[in-house]
Parts: C-alpha cells; structure tokens; sequence
C-alpha cells in the first residue's frame, strides 16, 4: 500500500448558487521518494484535492466523502487535533503565490521557527539553529542575514525557497506543492524545481506536484494524472501518458504547448470552449462538449477510469485502437521525452 | 526617518496656520452676535459699544486682527483674552485639560475593552448568534446620537435625577487631585457613553480586518504548518488585523484631546470641549480660536506619531 492514498474522494460546496462539485470520485496514491503529476486546468479539483489532504478546505458548507490514507489512518476520520500533529510535521505543503503565503508582518526566521515550534519541543536556540540550517539547505545566500529579513525584501524566487525551508525543516514524509512555479520568472521555475528534486532525492520525499502546464511535469514527475471537472481522465507511469496518451484531454493539453522548435507560422492549438462549470457539470464524459472525437454514448454516459495498458488508467469511450492510435500521432509531433 | 519627522513638522506648521487663518475668516463671515455689543450688556449705548470695540482691536481690519493675534501666538505663545471674561485662553485650556485627558482616556479604554473582543468574537464565528447579536448592538451604538444617549444614561443612572442612583451625574465632576473616588464616579457615565460608538465602530472595523486577514494566504500556510487555531488566530491574524486599527485609535484620540464637545456639555464637563461650546455661543473669538487651534495641534501630532508608529509595525512601511 502507498504511504497517500487517495480513495474515490468527493469534495462539494453548497453555494448560493447551487451545489459546487469541485472533487467527483478522485482516487491517487503517492509513495515514499516518487512524483505525482497532477495536472489539469483551473477549477480542474486539483487543488481542492490537495487541500481537503491537509484538512484546509476553507468553505464552512464543505461536504466530504471518501478516504484519504495515509501511513494506514484516514486523514478523514481523525481528529482535528490528530490531523494538526500530521500537517507540517508528516504532510507539508508549498503554496502558489510565496509573497501571499508568507506572513508580511512577521520575520522569515520566525516563520521558519514557528513550524519547529508546533510540533517540536525545542530551545528558541535549538530552533533558530535549525531554522538557519533549513535556510542554507534551500540554497539562499547569506542565510544568517535572512533570518532578521522580511518576506517583501526577497525575490520571488528566493521567497518560494523559504517556503520550501517552511515545509521541509521537519523532514515531512510526503510535500504537495500546489503550482510552486507558476508565480515565478521561467528561470526560477527551473531552479525551484531542481531544489525539489534533490532535496526530494536525499530524503526519500513523496511529493504531489500540482500544475497545469505539462512541461514541468514531464521534467519532474514518475507518475502523471490528469485531471478534467473534478474527475481523473487519464493516469499513468509518466513515459506512458506522454508517449502514449488516450484522453483527448491530454492530447489537447499536449497541442496547446508551445514549442520552440515550431516553424513560426504554425499557430497553436488551444482547447475549444471554456472549462465547464462545477455546478452544472456536463453529463456524461464532462469533456465531451469541447471533445472533437465525441459520438452518441459520450453526453450519456460518465465513462468509467479503466485499465488500457499496464498502470495506464484512461476514463474514454473512444474504442481503445482508435484512441492508441491518435494518441501516438499526437504525441510524436508533441513531446520529446528523454 | 528624522528628515521624514523634520518635513512633517514643517507642513504641521503650515497646517495649523492655514487653520487659524480659516477660523478667523470663518468668524467674520457668519453672521454671528456683535462681541462688543453682547460684553456692553443690555442697556449699551453705541458708544460704549464702540469704545469696547476699539479696547478689543475690532475696529481694525480682519487682516490686521490677525497679524497681531499670530504675532502673539508666535512671540509669546500668548492665545489672547476671552472677550467674555478677560481670562488668559491659555491658562484657561491649561486649566480644562486635566478634566478632557480624563474623559478621554477612561473613555479610549473602555471602548478599546469592548470594541476589540467583540469584534475578534464576531469574526471568530460569523453569522453565529453572538455574531448577529454583537453586530446589531454595535449598529445601534453606531447610530444613537451621543446627546440622547447622555441624556438617557442621566435620566436612568444619575445619583440626583436617575431611576436607578448609582454614578455621578450632570456637573458632579470633581479633579483627581481633589477627590479620586468622585472623580471616578463622576465619570462612568460620560466614559461610557462617549465610548459606545466608537466601541461600537471599532467591534465592526476589527471584525471586518479580521475576517478579510483570515481568508488571506498566509493564514492558510500558519494552518499547514500545523500551528493550533488559537495560535493562527492571535500571532498571524490579530498581528495583521489590528495594524491598521492603530491608525485610527490614534487619530480618535487626537480628536477626543480637542475636546469632546457633546460629552462635556451634556454632562457639564469643565473641559476643552465644553469650552469651545460657550465660546461659540459667546461669539468669543480668542476662545474659539484658542480651542480650535488646540485640537488641530493635537490632531497634526497624533496623525505623526500614528504615522510614525505605523513604521515600526508594518515592516513594509519606510519614509
């Protein structure tokens, strides 16, 4: 059994609106020293998922179902008490935004501080030390000074290191980072994503990495998910999904990257439509509006996640050969991987 | 900093002139009682009233009248005579102020008291009973004009006219110095009648910063560190909520030190601001100028030194 597992969870807000379905039967698992992949556009659920892991799901009218086990509990069903000792301490998780995140008022070192102090019974020297060592590990210069430095006199870049120091100090067995680089300058992002993996490398991390943009995925992660209104359209081993993607989702988040190596003149390929809305969810395949390969069964009926090759889960009507085939076209003019 | 504090100082001057300036022009403008004929008395002859006007420099030009009342001011620190009473205005607010610090800082704490915990409470649980409850109460404490509200706090707690005689009531203020316990006693009233709007004003402005600074991200990475709610609550969301209401703690208190002009009237309160009340009703100009210059100066200084403060709370904020 994985040490995070994710079992047929289903997160939904009452709104004035209506209901918000924004988790719809989700199932993931994630293991010592491995990367998920989740990806999917905004409102996909991806990062509803991650947060409902950590207990975060803010909206007071939240209706959860499901499981989510981890190390053998169900985060779910343990108390809230027993869920804080878990949050930062065994499950951490970085944020999209590092200026929002960090606390503008209070000095990095004390935030740094503050996460040895929740769960740690230690000397306010003990956990300065630490918290100093936590800095030099993420790599950021003249780490001594930056204790005493506030979150605005950072770069963007060297903020997302202190909230990877934030998360990591306490060695967590599993780190979700939500978009970690989306805020950030593309040479940055590579950097953050370095330090991910080699401090993921030495301690044996299980991370989640959440993202829309494939590309960090297919330099990051062992296993991909793929997610589309609140449902897995696709997961797999990574060289799987990439070089032999099933889902038309996928295959069109694989068109609309840019590539540098495209003739000039050739356009992109965005997804028709719009991301439909968690209240009024489309029926059936929830894709198969902007689906350009839909036929009759696709509005009727929610297709079921189903094993098309070894740990490759593809949740499509489309016959399996004609999918395989479109798909190895897809991504041969697509991705390059290796 | 210090060239900051230099170039603030500078405009407060300026500021306090243009002030001074504006009252003089404002108390020529409006049609207000003749000076020298309410000093003459009832049975004046018009020259006596002219004599009286000369003994005051009102027969010179208003620019004139300035000069030498800015003169003054400036080479003496001299705030002129009441033409009411000839007393120096000076020494008159030097006298009044024990009795406006009173009023004022009794009042800042018990408003702070309440307004404060009700408004974290109110945040803490929105839409609860304590929530709805709270926020109804401070609308009406909002709203209710604070004369009434002296006059009812007179007519049911007053020790000479109340339903129930529990606390001191119109004109039953004594010093400090004099007697503490009726000083105290004298005081309940007014303090908390003066302090219900602004507590009521601060319960909604804290539930309000509150509740915007707890949807905020940094709250959410204080949970995932695993700190405890109540931690969450008071070193990440109070530390951020309350900045901002230092400003205004700071201001209301430069303006309650110029004087509380309804308070100290309704309950016939010697201070600054029931001094500016009967200026204004005497056409007393040295008086009106001396307590409107007053409070200006101290509104000026407290928006510098809320300025100020605001630098060692909010690490963002440099000058």
């Amino acid at each position: 059994m994985a040490l995070l597992e994710i079992q047929d969870l289903r997160v939904s807000f009452q709104t004035r609106d209506g209901v918000v379905h924004a988790v719809d039967g989700v199932s993931l698992a994630v293991d010592r020293g491995r990367t998920l992949g989740l990806v999917g556009e905004s409102g996909s659920g991806k990062s509803v998922t991650a947060l409902t892991v950590m207990g975060l799901t803010k909206h007071p009218n939240a209706s959860i179902d499901g499981k989510i086990l981890f190390d053998g509990g169900d985060l779910l069903q343990i108390s809230p008490a027993e869920l804080r000792r878990i949050r930062g301490k065994r499950v951490a998780m970085i944020f999209q935004d590092p200026l929002s995140s960090l606390h503008p008022l209070h000095k990095i070192g004390w935030q740094i501080e503050e996460a040895i102090n929740a769960h740690e019974d230690v000397s306010g020297q003990v956990a300065r030390r630490r918290a100093l060592e936590a800095l030099k590990e993420v790599g950021i210069p003249s780490a001594s000074d930056r204790l005493d430095s506030y979150p605005h006199e950072l770069s963007g870049g060297m903020r997302q290191r202190v909230m990877i120091a934030i998360a990591l100090v306490l060695d967590p067995e599993i780190l979700i980072a939500d978009e970690p680089t989306t805020a950030l300058d593309v040479t940055v992002q590579a950097q953050i994503l370095d330090l991910i993996r080699v401090l993921q490398d030495e301690r044996g991390t299980g991370v989640v990495l959440i993202t829309h943009d494939l590309g960090v995925v297919a330099e990051t992660a062992d296993e991909v998910a793929v997610m589309y209104a609140g449902r897995i359209a696709e997961r797999g081993p990574l060289e799987s999904v990439l070089e032999a993607p099933e889902h038309p989702y996928t295959w069109g988040l694989l068109q609309s990257l840019p590539r540098l190596d495209a003739p000039r003149t050739e356009r992109l390929h965005p997804i028709s439509g719009q991301p439909p809305s968690l209240i009024r969810v489309p029926s059936g395949c929830a894709f198969h509006p902007r689906c350009p390969y839909a036929f009759g069964i696709c509005p009727q009926v929610v297709p079921p996640l189903l094993v098309s090759q070894p740990g490759h889960e593809v949740a499509c009507h489309l016959p399996v050969p004609t999918r395989r085939g479109i798909g190895r076209e897809v991504a041969s003019k697509e991705v390059s991987v290796g | 900093m210090t060239l900051y504090i230099v170039r603030r100082l500078l405009w407060a001057v300026l500021m306090l002139l243009a002030v001074s300036a504006l009252t003089f022009v404002i108390f020529y403008t409006l049609p207000s009682a003749d000076p020298a004929a309410l000093r003459a008395g009832r049975q004046a002859t018009p020259e006596l009233i002219a004599q009286i006007r000369h003994s005051l420099g009102l027969d010179r030009p208003v620019y004139d009248q300035f000069f030498i009342y800015m003169k003054n001011l400036v080479l003496h620190f001299n705030l002129g005579y009441s033409y009411q009473n000839n007393i120096s205005v000076r020494a008159e607010i030097a006298s009044r102020l024990p009795a406006t610090l009173s009023l004022t800082a009794g009042a800042v704490f018990v408003w702070m008291l309440i307004g404060i915990p009700v408004g974290v409470l109110s945040a803490i649980k929105p839409r609860s009973l304590l929530d709805r409850v709270a926020m109804g109460a401070s609308l009406v404490g909002i709203s209710a004009p604070v004369y009434w509200l002296g006059l009812v706090a007179l007519f049911l707690f007053a020790s000479d006219i109340g339903r129930i005689r529990l606390f001191g009531g119109a004109g039953s203020y004594v010093s400090i110095t004099h007697d503490p316990r009726a000083w105290f006693s004298s005081l309940i009233l007014p303090w908390f009648v003066l302090a219900a709007s602004f507590a009521a004003f601060y319960a909604r402005m804290v539930r309000g910063n509150l509740l915007e600074v707890m949807g905020e991200d940094y709250i959410r990475t204080a949970r995932a560190k695993g700190v405890s709610e109540r931690r969450v609550i008071v070193r990440h969301g109070l530390r951020a909520a309350l900045t901002p209401v230092v400003t205004i703690i700071g201001l209301d208190i430069g303006i309650l030190l110029g004087g509380a002009v309804l308070t100290e009237t309704v309950f016939n309160i010697p201070g600054i601001g029931r001094f500016a009340y009967d200026s204004i009703v005497n056409s007393d100009l040295p008086a009106i100028q001396g307590t409107v210059l007053f409070g200006a100066v101290f509104i000026v200084v407290a928006n510098l030194i809320v300025d100020i403060l605001y630098a060692f709370l909010d690490p963002r904020v440099r000058y």
